[in-house]
């Protein structure tokens, strides 16, 4: 009858992969039937139940209690097997032929000066420890370990900002610098792109398809998938992408996330349109909107990601600056716009594309009923108003036929110091007013006067919709409106994106001065022959040796045997 | 209290390494050695009751009341030891050191060795040499006869010698040795020739007679010990001189009496720290085994606490044959040392590690943190008295040291 045997060991801690394999080489001796090598924690032992092996030992043992549970034909099968134990954990690779293992990060980093990055992968509540302890000693930290709380994770970063450190993770399985992949990593030729991802085999998918295309690297950085969170704040992200645009080795810049929070995503876009070079972004499940704006590219999914950013590399685009205008002609407090709208489906693209611009449009017929203007005669903030809404025609001609409301309009928006731009349609064709440029283009003369003398800037923009053979002839209405100083185009689109990007530049002038936060990332410590210091799962030191990347490998346990209250009273006296 | 713990370590860890003792005299104990009076045995390690002492040392202590006069036999001696009549007091408190049972009477002769940097005296018994010695518990009349000649002629003659030279800088002998295969505590093989050398021109010249001179000279040279107890109360000096710092978390005293081991730290006062003392991992002489061993003892791991010893194993590969061990067990054994100490020593260096300085000052919080206590080099005793040394190995420190001074610690200073 088979017997189960139990050996429990106090205050010891193995990474899981070593207990796998201690678990594999125990069931290989003659006479064990089943081996179960596990710490004792609750979901563990109930792991170890459902294969049979359970006893009261097993049972009472505790999560920092290393469980050795062997079923056996007989005694004598299970106790030799538990006395190979130790041997078995002492082995180690053959090919590991670092003389001497430290035992802890501190000595290591004498052993190693020159290494830049250290890779943790203990267990997560041992590892936002560590990684204090690499910034300390001043070095990148790829965290590899999962479970670590994300109020910690947002310490640890915040801590890594003020020193210029970046730290990768947690959970983050990939990263590959300066041509050396850490962790979970493919062999990437180096090359001319740059990627920055809140997702592990997202950044692998798109860096091996880089590498297919013929193309390849300067870095991937890994920042975890939960950056893009609200609460993180892509603190590392953004860190990562502000490195990689002052790279001048990277030509293309790629930023690619699981779902970010859309707040949070804006605010990554809005320093990646500062990059100064083409950034492709593919952040999962935000819908594109449009394909490019200024320098940044829009794709569709990882593999066009990738394809995009090879092409860019191959075939720079121009990038210049995004405006047309001189920001400074505009005086600080003015910043809002006005769309006063002839047209309604017009005016609800005009919102739609900039949503993608602005924080918040009002409405008075607005996309989504939160933006809702709350009086229709009187704007705010942004506001697009829809003259052709019932509101407004009761009693009175349709603003296709009769200009004289929006005009009125015109000129009490024009007052507001406040406004910046203000846009307005123009729809001609049969049924329409026989010439409304005769009667906008002098009202629109007469505000810029009006602002000209007032000592500031007004943009009226217009879109004018109708064909040459239109009665009112497209050419005239048109030139009309330029001779009046509007800006015109005939596509609403272009219009719109326009004053979107002047809009948001208006809004990003008084943040554009405020000083970056932290320490910028030093791009040498990127650039520099890749030395790492390991902590943890020792394979992630095979990889480094395959790589002929120096290393060296941590004997680590958690501090203080993994006694709370001893490990308490350490951490308080380290922060003295 | 507001404290700086870096700060105030590396004040210890300087004195430490800036004491420079130096032989000067032989003296009587009850003249010289501070706080001692005519009813008191002093002892190696922490605090000791009669009831709870080791073979070995309850062996010495009977030896020691023989050579006193104050016993005639062994259950005359037992009778005065149970029955309250003579006081027990470790050496440590004492300022002074002995190995393994480290027992000294109020008449045995004793090395004073000053500290010429910080003004700190400290003392320590003369050795006997291997074999059947009273260190081990062992009280026959041949050892009794050494211990005489000791006091007559050993002790006399060194004491001329050593005061018309001017003294023996143990510090200088120290740094050599380390550089000729010795680690400080259980091989002093080169240390004792230095020694022996620097001392034999002035015992030829200063010895009564020429048959003294050659014993004496002969009797040290052979001793391959003949330097420990003066090296052990060398580095009594040192830790001493960085005792007592506030907020310092470096050990200033490690101590075990075959009973307990026990240690005190800088910024802890005199607060002994104590738990059961190891069995030591030792190379057994033939016909002993473990079952023999006493627990470890002797105030000889004061050359750990100073930062030689078995922090110094890599400057001496062979004793690795102690523990069956390869060269490369020897330097992992010293790099171990570095994860739990605060300096690396100034003037004892390894120069199989590019001659880094020896790992120096051992730290409460490192210890605890990492979970790797102080290794001892040591001798190894039997357990019961009168039989003598069974072995020699390594020895790990208890952990429960550390972490209860740790604790302690963290109330006293509110953290």
């Amino acid at each position: 009858m088979a017997i189960i045997k139990t050996e429990i060991r106090r205050g010891v801690y193995i990474d899981s992969a070593k207990l796998m394999k201690l678990q594999r080489s125990l069931a290989d001796f003659d006479g064990i039937l089943d081996t179960g090598v596990i710490m004792g924690t609750d979901s563990n032992k109930e792991l170890l139940s459902h294969i049979g092996l359970t006893s009261p030992e097993i049972l009472a043992s505790k999560p920092d209690e290393l469980v050795i549970a062997l079923k056996a034909d007989d005694e004598k099968s299970a106790e030799f097997a538990l006395s190979k134990v130790d041997e078995l954990l002492a082995a180690r690779k053959g090919n590991n032929d670092q003389d001497y293992q430290p035992r802890s990060l501190e000595t290591a980093a004498g052993m190693l000066p020159d290494a830049n990055w250290v890779i943790v992968s203990v267990a997560g509540r041992y590892a936002a420890g560590v990684t204090r302890e690499a910034l300390r000693l001043g070095k990148h930290v790829h965290l590899f370990s999962d479970n670590v709380s994300i109020e910690e994770e947002i310490e640890l970063k915040k801590q890594a900002r003020e020193l210029g450190l970046l730290v990768m993770g947690p959970d983050c399985g990939t990263a590959m610098i300066g041509g050396m992949g850490l962790a979970f990593a493919n062999k990437i030729r180096l090359g001319p792109i740059g990627i920055v991802a809140a997702a592990g085999t997202g950044l692998q998918q798109v860096a091996c398809r880089i590498h297919q295309l013929g193309s390849g690297i300067t870095s991937g950085i890994g920042t975890g998938g939960k950056d893009l969170s609200e609460k993180v704040g892509a603190i590392t992200f953004l860190m990562a992408l502000e490195v990689l645009a002052r790279d001048p080795d990277t030509k293309v810049i790629v930023l690619t996330s699981k779902p970010p929070s859309p707040k949070v995503a804006e605010e990554v876009l809005k320093k990646a349109r500062k990059a100064g070079k083409p950034v492709v972004i593919n952040f999962i499940a935000r819908p594109v909107t449009t394909l490019r704006d200024g320098n940044l590219f829009f794709a569709t999914g990882l593999d066009d990601a990738a394809r995009l950013a090879v092409e860019l590399a191959n075939n720079p685009p121009q990038i210049g600056s995004d405006i047309d205008v001189d920001l400074k002609i505009f005086k600080p407090e003015q910043k809002y716009l006005r769309g006063l709208f002839s047209g309604g489906t017009l005016a609800y693209e005009a919102q739609y594309i900039l949503a993608g611009y602005l924080p918040k449009v009002w409405a008075n017929s607005p996309l989504n009923k939160e933006n809702k203007m709350e009086n229709s005669l009187v704007s705010q903030e942004h506001s697009i108003i829809d003259l052709g809404e019932d509101e407004f025609t009761v009693g009175r001609l349709h603003p296709m036929m009769d200009n004289e409301l929006r005009i009125r309009r015109l000129y009490e928006e024009a007052k507001d110091p406040e406004v910046a731009v203000i846009m307005l349609d123009v729809v001609i064709g049969y049924g329409s007013h026989p010439n409304p440029a005769s009667e906008i283009a002098p009202a629109i003369k007469k505000v810029l006067d009006d602002t000209k003398k007032a000592n500031r800037h007004l943009e009226i923009v217009c879109v004018v919709t109708g064909t040459d053979e239109d009665p009112q002839d497209f050419n005239e209405q048109v030139k009309l409106l330029k001779e009046a100083g509007a800006w015109v185009d005939p596509s609403n689109e272009v219009v719109v994106r326009r004053i979107g990007r002047i809009l948001r530049a208006l809004a990003e002038r008084d943040s554009e001065d405020t000083a970056a936060i932290g320490k910028p990332v030093d791009l040498e410590s990127l650039k520099k022959p890749m030395q790492a210091i390991n902590v943890g799962l020792e394979s992630f030191s095979e990889n480094l040796k395959d790589q002929n990347a120096p290393y060296v490998q941590v004997d680590w346990k958690p501090p203080a045997g993994g006694n709370e209250k001893l490990a308490g009273i350490l951490e308080r006296m380290k922060n003295l | 209290m507001a404290i700086d713990i870096e700060k105030a370590n590396a004040k210890v860890v300087e004195r430490f390494m800036e004491a420079r003792p130096v032989a000067t005299t032989l003296a009587k104990a009850i003249e010289v050695v501070p706080g001692f009076h005519e009813n008191m045995l002093l002892h190696a390690g922490p605090p000791v009751t009669w009831e709870r002492m080791s073979g070995p040392m309850k062996g010495a202590m009977i030896g020691a009341l023989i050579f006193e006069g104050k016993a005639k036999s062994a259950e005359e001696a037992e009778k005065m030891l149970s029955g309250g009549k003579i006081e027990f007091s470790p050496n440590h408190e004492h300022m002074c050191t002995g190995p393994m049972a480290g027992v000294i009477s109020p008449s045995m002769l004793v090395y004073e060795i000053e500290n010429k940097t910080h003004g700190i005296k400290c003392f320590s018994n003369l050795n006997e040499g291997r074999g059947k010695v009273l260190r081990m518990g062992a009280y026959s009349q041949d050892v009794l006869d050494k211990l005489s000649w000791m006091e007559t002629t050993l002790g006399p003659t060194v004491k001329a010698a050593l005061e018309a030279m001017d003294g023996i800088d143990i510090r200088a002998i120290l740094s050599k040795a380390m550089h000729m295969g010795d680690d400080g505590h259980n091989r002093l093989d080169a240390a004792s020739v230095l020694w022996t050398t620097q001392l034999a021109p002035w015992i030829a010249k200063t010895a009564k007679n020429t048959d003294t001179a050659f014993e004496v000279i002969k009797f040290l040279g052979e001793n391959a010990l003949s330097i420990l107890n003066p090296v052990m109360a060398g580095c009594k000096t040192m830790t001493a001189a960085g005792h007592n710092v506030e907020g310092s978390t470096i050990v200033t005293i490690m101590a075990r009496n075959g009973t307990d081991w026990g240690i005190k730290v800088s910024g802890l006062g005199n607060q002994w720290f104590t738990a059961q003392s190891p069995i030591v991992k030792s190379l057994y002489f033939p016909g002993f085994t473990e079952a023999d061993a006493c627990r470890d003892i002797g105030d000889s791991v004061i050359t750990e606490t100073a930062g030689i010893g078995g922090f110094a194993m890599a400057n001496s590969p062979a004793l690795v044959t102690f523990i069956g061990g390869v060269p490369k067990d020897a330097i992992n054994t010293t790099l171990d040392m570095y994860e739990i100490t605060y300096a690396e020593h100034k003037q004892f260096t390894i120069p199989l590690l590019d001659f880094r300085g020896t790992p120096t000052g051992v730290d409460i919080r490192k210890v605890v943190e990492k979970q790797i206590t102080p290794r001892v080099n040591t001798g190894v005793a039997h357990k019961d008295p009168g039989v003598g040394q069974v072995g020699a190995g390594v020895a790990s420190a208890p952990m429960s040291l550390f972490e209860d001074a740790l604790v302690a610690f963290a109330e006293k200073y509110n953290i």
